[in-house]
C-alpha cells in the first residue's frame, strides 16, 4: 500500500508526521518525494546504499540537416524551441522531454541526447527502507524524480509512507495519483485551511481516498474540522499545540522518539487508514 | 528600418510596456515612415516561454531592434541570436523611446536585464 503524506503549503509538520507513522509501522518503506528540498533524512539519518541518476531528454539539433522549417517549433507546448534565423534555439529548462519534436521534424534533424536531472538515493534508515530524490536546483520540474523513487519503492515489502512535496505543483499530483490513500497535514489557520482546501480537491479529482491530521490543534481550532464535516472527509488525528513538540522538530527528533506515547496513536491511524483503503 | 516596442495600447502616444514577453502590444514601427503595426500579444497568458514566443514574433515581423522596459535572459538570447539589437530601461510614450532611439540616445543592452519569470504572475 502507498500512502501519501502532503500538505497545501509547507511547514505544516507533515514530514514529521510523515516519517513518525513509518517509524510506527511495521517494515514501512520510507520515501522523501520532496526532491526540491529532501529533509526526512534529518531525522532519520539513513545510510545510502544505492544512487540511480535521473535523466530526461533534451533535443539535438543538427544544423546541416535543418531547412528551418519550424515544424519543431510549432509543435512544442511548451516553448522549448525557436527558430529565428537559420537557427534552432533549445531552451533546456523548458524542455519537458516528450521527445515529440524529434518524431514531427521531416528532416530528421533532431536527435534526443540526455541530460541528469537529479537522482534517486536507496538506503535503510532504523529498519526501514529508505528512498529519496534529489532534483538539481536548475532543474524545473521533479515530475520524473518522483516517479522514479515510485518504481523503487518494493512492491512486496510493506506499506509505503510518501512524503510529498508541499503544494499542489504536477509532482504532488503525480504523488497523490499513484498513492492508494492521501494522508493531508495542516494546521488550524485560515492559511492552513486554504491550502488544505486545495489539496482536498487534487485528491478528490484524482480519486483517492483522504484523511486529515491537524498539527499544532488548539482546544478553540474547529475550522478545519468544519471543512472536514462538509466534504465528509475524516480527521484522522489531532497533534495538539506543544511547544515541547516543536522543540523536538528543531532538534531533528521525531514526534514519536520525543513523544513515545504518539506511537500507539500513529499505529491506529495507520490500521484506520487500511481499513477505509480496504473497504 | 522597423522596430519592435512593447507598448500598453496601439498607437505612438500609448506609454512603454516594461514588460517584454508578456507587453499587452508589440508596435512594429518604421523609424523613417513612422508607420506602426500593432499586434496585441497573444503570448500574454502563456505557462512558460513567453519571451522566447514574443521573441520570435518580432523577428518574423522584420524588426531590426527592440524597444522595452526590461528583457529576461530567454528572450534576450533568442533577440540576440536572430541579431537584433536589444534596448532596456525605457518609459514614457513609445514616441519619445523612439525619438530618442534616432538622435542616437541609446545603447544596446549587453545581457538580459532581469531574471527569468519577471514579468510572470506565477
Ligand atoms: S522541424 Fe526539423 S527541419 Fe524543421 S526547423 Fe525543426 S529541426 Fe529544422
Ligand atoms: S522534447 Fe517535447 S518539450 Fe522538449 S523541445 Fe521537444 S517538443 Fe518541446
Amino acid at each position: 500500500m502507498k500512502i501519501a503524506v502532503a500538505s497545501g503549503k509547507g511547514g505544516t509538520g507533515k514530514t514529521t508526521v510523515a516519517v513518525s507513522l513509518a517509524l510506527s509501522v511495521p517494515d514501512a518503506q520510507l520515501v522523501d518525494a520532496d526532491a526540491e528540498e529532501p529533509n526526512c533524512h534529518l531525522f532519520l539519518r539513513p545510510s545510502i546504499q544505492r544512487t540511480i541518476p535521473v535523466y530526461m531528454m533534451v533535443p539535438h539539433v543538427d544544423l546541416t540537416k535543418c531547412d528551418f522549417c519550424r515544424k519543431c517549433a510549432d509543435f512544442c507546448a511548451f516553448n522549448a524551441l525557436a527558430v529565428v534565423k537559420e537557427q534552432v534555439l533549445v531552451f533546456p529548462e523548458l524542455c519537458h522531454g516528450c521527445t515529440g519534436c524529434v518524431y514531427v521534424c521531416p528532416r530528421e534533424a533532431i536527435v534526443a541526447r540526455q541530460r541528469q536531472i537529479g537522482e534517486v538515493e536507496i538506503g535503510a534508515a532504523r529498519g526501514m527502507v529508505f528512498i529519496q530524490g534529489r532534483l538539481k536546483p536548475t532543474e524545473p520540474s521533479a515530475v520524473r524524480i518522483v516517479r522514479e523513487e515510485i518504481a523503487q519503492i518494493d512492491p512486496k515489502g510493506g506499506p509505503a509512507i510518501i512524503d510529498a512535496s508541499p503544494g499542489t505543483a504536477c509532482a504532488v499530483q503525480d504523488t497523490i495519483g499513484q498513492s492508494q490513500f492521501c494522508l493531508l497535514v495542516t494546521e488550524p489557520t485560515p492559511f492552513g485551511l486554504h491550502d488544505l482546501k486545495m489539496a482536498m480537491d487534487v485528491a478528490q479529482e484524482l480519486g483517492v481516498p483522504s484523511g486529515v491530521v491537524i498539527n499544532r490543534n488548539g482546544a478553540r481550532d474547529s475550522i478545519i474540522e468544519d471543512e472536514c464535516r462538509k466534504r465528509n472527509i475524516p480527521v484522522l488525528l489531532k497533534i495538539p499545540f506543544d511547544r515541547r513538540v516543536a522543540e523536538a522538530y528543531s532538534r531533528g527528533q521525531p514526534l514519536v522518539d520525543a513523544f513515545p506515547e504518539w506511537r500507539e496513536s500513529l499505529r491506529s491511524l495507520y490500521r484506520e487508514i487500511e481499513r477505509r483503503v480496504m473497504t | 528600418m522597423k522596430i519592435a516596442v512593447t507598448s500598453t495600447g496601439s498607437d505612438l502616444d500609448a506609454q512603454i510596456d516594461p514588460r517584454f514577453g508578456r507587453a499587452q502590444y508589440l508596435l512594429i514601427i518604421d523609424v523613417e515612415s513612422y508607420e506602426v503595426e500593432a499586434i496585441e500579444n497573444p503570448n500574454i497568458a502563456a505557462g512558460g516561454g513567453a519571451g522566447i514566443q514574443t521573441s520570435q514574433l518580432v523577428v518574423d515581423r522584420g524588426a531590426e531592434a527592440v524597444l522595452t522596459g526590461n528583457c529576461g535572459p530567454n528572450a534576450f538570447r533568442t533577440l540576440a541570436a536572430a541579431g537584433l539589437k536589444i534596448y532596456t530601461g525605457l518609459n514614457g510614450s513609445v514616441r519619445e523611446a523612439v525619438e530618442s532611439l534616432k538622435s542616437g540616445e541609446l545603447t544596446p543592452t549587453e545581457g538580459p536585464s532581469v531574471p527569468g519569470h519577471f514579468g510572470s504572475s506565477g
